[in-house]
């Protein structure tokens, strides 16, 4: 099992879909909202999902076919 | 001993103990380094700093390190030069510029690095990690080497070999990732949870965000125990900007200098504006972006501290603005014309924001203004060699040389 924590950005249409319902109905995985903030077009969402690795990494790369962006916590790691 | 005690969250107060954890277990907000301020109180005073080293180490009492674990390059202490030649083009009465091109490695980072390998130290970290394509990885591979740790640098597999020169040469271990910048923040950010490795940006990045309060220590030092009225800083993390107000803020807090309001103008890259951009639509929801700028030392598009830049904005009465990649390099040029100084891109951005905000009213002309320049220019020449004017060619003789010279039209 692992625990990933990330950072969830949705923009547009995506705001209104439900997508963390569907990472737990349509994957092995638990997720766990920890902190959000949504506007009317535009949102975040700091998520914690807990799952089989390769569960985890199939669910995210679905999250993210949808068009929502994905980061690591702490924001972009490469610096100048 | 040192003075800090715990970490705090920024977000829901969660206190725990110093750990090179960089997210808070409750909320998953950012944990920030607090410290005794009361028993700092009776301890730090103007003469027991004015009579430490010339370096970051005056300020220990103030950082969260202990004595013994610190490693030192000679970090800091760099000039504030009075800035009267740009005060003029630019119609200000009092400016200064703040020359951290004059660290060991030629940028800031050596701030932040050198009291985050520290503190690496202080945790018993044998490797300190990090990725970079450019200052924050010449800084990591120094300071290993000067404390004979472990260094661990990730780039991205693209990165010019020119960039990484100035890390290679310290003999770190360099990792080329094969993906985008994303990919590499992604396995940088798993690494951190699995390896017992200092990522200084990642799990001891409490302890490096507190570097850049010594900009702040020293500036108002440097004036004579007095805060500027305005500070003009350049914004990737915003962590910068935020520290250096805090760091102001604190000195107040210590008694060291009269509480005195400092406006903090933040700048960035047209191409890379993730804050001034929410700060001009007047949200703090920091929407990320995809970073297209020559600033690439200031290219962080979703930005970890942003959300506290635009608070402290907000607090200081002060403001988010940009700069052109045109206006960067002008900036550049205008900077070294009229003070002698040669300062990477993100200098260009400070110095061409400074000029955006007194344009825009943002900034007043007659009041005192420090600009920090965080970087040093021959990191950046590509930037700027395509506007500079070629060399005259003459002939090796005394008339070639007059008349190319006369009609060159030079003095």
């Amino acid at each position: 099992m692992v625990t990933k924590r990330v950072r969830l950005t949705f923009e547009g249409a995506a705001v209104k879909e439900p997508v963390i319902y569907k990472m737990g109905q349509e994957f092995q995985v638990v997720t766990n909202i920890r902190m959000a903030d949504v506007e009317h077009d535009f949102g975040w969402v700091i998520l914690e999902v807990e799952g089989e690795a390769e569960e985890t990494q199939r669910c995210l790369d679905w999250v993210e076919s949808l068009g929502v962006r994905i980061d690591p916590l702490a924001g972009d790691i490469v610096e100048g | 001993m040192s003075f800090a005690t715990s970490l705090l969250c920024r977000e829901c107060g969660n206190e725990t103990e110093l750990a090179p954890v960089n997210a808070c277990d409750f909320c998953f907000g950012p944990m920030e380094v607090t410290y005794d301020y009361d028993a700092l109180r009776g301890r730090v005073t103007r003469e027991r700093i004015e009579g430490g080293p010339k370096s970051i180490w005056r300020y220990i009492d103030l950082l969260p390190v202990d004595g013994e674990f610190v490693i030192d390059l000679g970090v800091g202490f760099t000039p504030l030069v009075r800035a009267d030649n740009l005060a003029r083009r630019l119609g200000m009465r009092e400016l200064w510029i703040k020359n951290d091109t004059h660290n060991p490695t030629w940028s800031f980072k050596d701030r932040v690095v050198a009291v985050a390998s520290s503190r690496a130290r202080q945790f018993e970290f044998d490797t300190l990690a990090c990725a970079s394509t450019g200052n924050l990885a010449n800084s990591v591979a120094a300071h290993a080497a000067r404390a004979g740790l472990r260094a661990v640098v990730f780039i991205p597999h693209d990165l010019e070999v020119g960039k990484i020169v100035g890390s290679a040469v310290y003999r770190p271990t360099i990792i080329a990732v094969n993906g985008s910048y994303d990919d590499v923040n992604r396995l940088c950010s798993e690494l951190a949870d699995n390896r017992w490795w200092a990522f200084v940006n990642i799990n001891v990045r409490p302890y490096y965000a507190e570097g850049s309060r010594t900009l702040g220590f020293e500036v108002v030092e440097q004036l004579g125990w007095r805060a500027p009225a305005q500070c003009v800083v350049p914004m990737a993390s915003g962590a910068l900007f935020v520290k250096i107000h805090k760091g102001i803020s604190e000195l107040a807090q210590l008694g060291l200098i009269e509480e005195t309001p400092v406006k903090m103008v933040g700048a960035q890259a047209a191409g890379c504006a993730p804050i001034s951009t929410a700060w001009a639509a007047g949200t703090t929801n920091i929407r990320p972006v995809k970073p297209a700028t020559i600033a690439k030392s200031l290219a962080i598009g979703n930005p970890a501290d942003g959300f506290y830049a635009l608070k402290t904005m907000e607090q200081s009465g002060g403001a988010g603005v940009t700069a052109t990649d045109a206006e960067i390099v002008e900036a550049i040029g205008l900077l070294a014309e009229c003070e002698g100084i040669f300062a990477e891109t993100a200098g260009g951005v400070t110095i061409a924001g400074l000029r955006n905000a007194l344009d825009q009213g943002l900034l007043d002309p007659e009041r005192s203004t420090v600009a920090f320049i965080t970087g040093g220019g021959l990191k950046t020449v590509e930037a700027v060699e395509e506007a500079l004017a070629p060399p005259i060619a003459v002939d090796a003789s005394v008339s070639s040389f007059e008349d190319a010279y006369a009609a060159a039209g030079a003095r």
